[in-house]
């Protein structure tokens, strides 16, 4: 069955409290889940206190500042911070998005910082993102064909074809909108999930593509694709705006027009 | 066992069951027609009241007599469809998924073909 509650392994106890130094005018609380693999304890939220004219203006500026000045042992993803690389993804003040592109004065109160939901942790805000990196593969992700290009040319799209990849080709695969679809929270190991049927219709609307058919059969599947059930979560909490809801629809919509 | 295999070779499991066109048609198809005749239904049953004498009265008719028989068909598949998926999303126990899935089939072929059977009984002046 679905599980509905946490197992008592995974149950979320109250850690410790880093004060903001002395003389500070601004302070916000940040509450940041910490788990390692290497101490046997449940995981625990440890409140670090910061003084905001002293810290720069996004979620992630707050953690990099902790990292370096007050707990060295917090371990997060990061990389280009603007929000091109998707490896800072999270879940902060209840949704999945960005720490470098979330700003600290969106959040309300303090600040409640988690790994992203209903992944495998490997370590504070670090999932094990394993199985949806092999979904990915799994999709084929790269321009497929039957024939070679010219010798002495590319293969050409126009302008219209080229538009079709708009909305598709942005994602940096960050897996905000698949770890916030309750679908894949509940059936992960076989559902694709949001991100990576994006993927997959990146591939699909792509007119240089030429093994639509075999794309279109490997996703026919009551898991693989039908899990979908329109819940838009995904489409609500894309860092990057974009629409993986729809780029499913128009699979869904593919599978029949091809009947 | 299961964890010695790669990420990709349980990803990619038994291939794609290359079926779920038809569900996902069928279950938008019954909701389209369920729009008239649930309108239909609701209408019906409020104008002709609750008595036997009426109810049978009025189906023994042929026009609602052939609405019902549609209404009954189209909102017991819709709902088997729509069970059918929630038991997928939830029970992932193998054993019970089939057994509930089994059960929801047979119960749903066995209501429509009551309910059917029920309403040509009283077309036909049982
Ligand atoms: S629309 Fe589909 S993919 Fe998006 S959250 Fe809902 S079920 Fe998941
Ligand atoms: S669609 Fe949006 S939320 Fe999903 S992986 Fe791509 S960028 Fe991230
Ligand atoms: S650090 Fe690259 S997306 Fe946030």
């Amino acid at each position: 069955m679905a599980e509905f509650t946490l197992p008592a392994n995974s149950k979320v106890g109250t850690g410790t409290t880093y004060k903001a130094p002395a003389g500070a005018k601004r302070v916000k609380s940040f509450k940041i889940y910490r788990w390692s693999p290497d101490d046997g304890q449940n995981p625990h939220l440890d409140t670090y206190e910061i003084d905001l004219d002293q810290c720069g203006p996004m979620v992630l500026d707050a953690l990099i500042k902790i990292k370096n000045e007050v707990d060295t042992t917090l371990t997060f993803r990061r990389s280009c911070r603007e929000g091109i690389c998707g490896s800072c993804s999270m879940n902060i003040d209840g949704t999945n998005t960005l720490a470098c592109l979330k700003s600290i004065d969106e959040c309300k109160g303090d600040v409640k910082i988690y790994p992203l939901p209903h992944m495998p942790v490997i370590k504070d805000l670090v999932p094990d993102l394993t199985q949806i990196y092999a979904q990915y593969h799994s999709v084929k992700p790269w321009l497929e064909t039957d024939t070679t290009p010219p010798p002495d040319s590319e293969r050409s799209q126009s302008v219209a074809e080229r538009e079709k990849l708009d909305g598709l080709w942005e994602c940096i695969l960050c897996f905000c909108c698949t770890t916030s679809c309750p679908s894949y929270w509940w059936s992960g190991e076989r559902y694709l999930g949001p991100a990576v049927l994006l993927q997959a219709y990146r591939w699909i609307a792509d007119s240089r593509d030429e093994k639509t058919g075999e794309r279109l059969d490997a996703l026919e599947d009551p898991f693989r694709l039908y899990r979908c059930h329109t819940i838009m979560n995904c489409t609500k909490t894309c860092p990057k705006g974009l629409n993986p809801a729809k780029a499913i629809a128009e699979i869904k919509k593919l599978m029949v027009e091809r009947r | 066992m299961e964890r010695m295999r790669t990420p990709y070779g349980r990803v990619a499991g038994l291939g794609s069951a290359k079926e779920g066109v038809q569900h996902w048609w069928m279950q938008r198809l019954t909701a389209v027609a369920l729009i008239p005749l649930s309108l239909w239904f609701a209408i019906s049953v409020a104008g002709v009241g609750g008595s036997y004498e009426a109810v049978h009265a009025w189906l023994r008719v042929p026009g609602p007599s052939i609405l019902m028989i549609l209404f009954l068909g189209s909102a017991l598949y819709h709902a088997m469809l729509g069970v059918q998926v929630v038991l997928e999303d939830y029970v992932h126990c193998e054993k019970a998924k089939i057994a509930s899935l089994v059960s929801l089939k047979l119960v749903t072929v066995l209501l429509a073909v009551a309910g059917i059977y029920a309403v040509l009984r009283v077309g036909f002046g049982g």
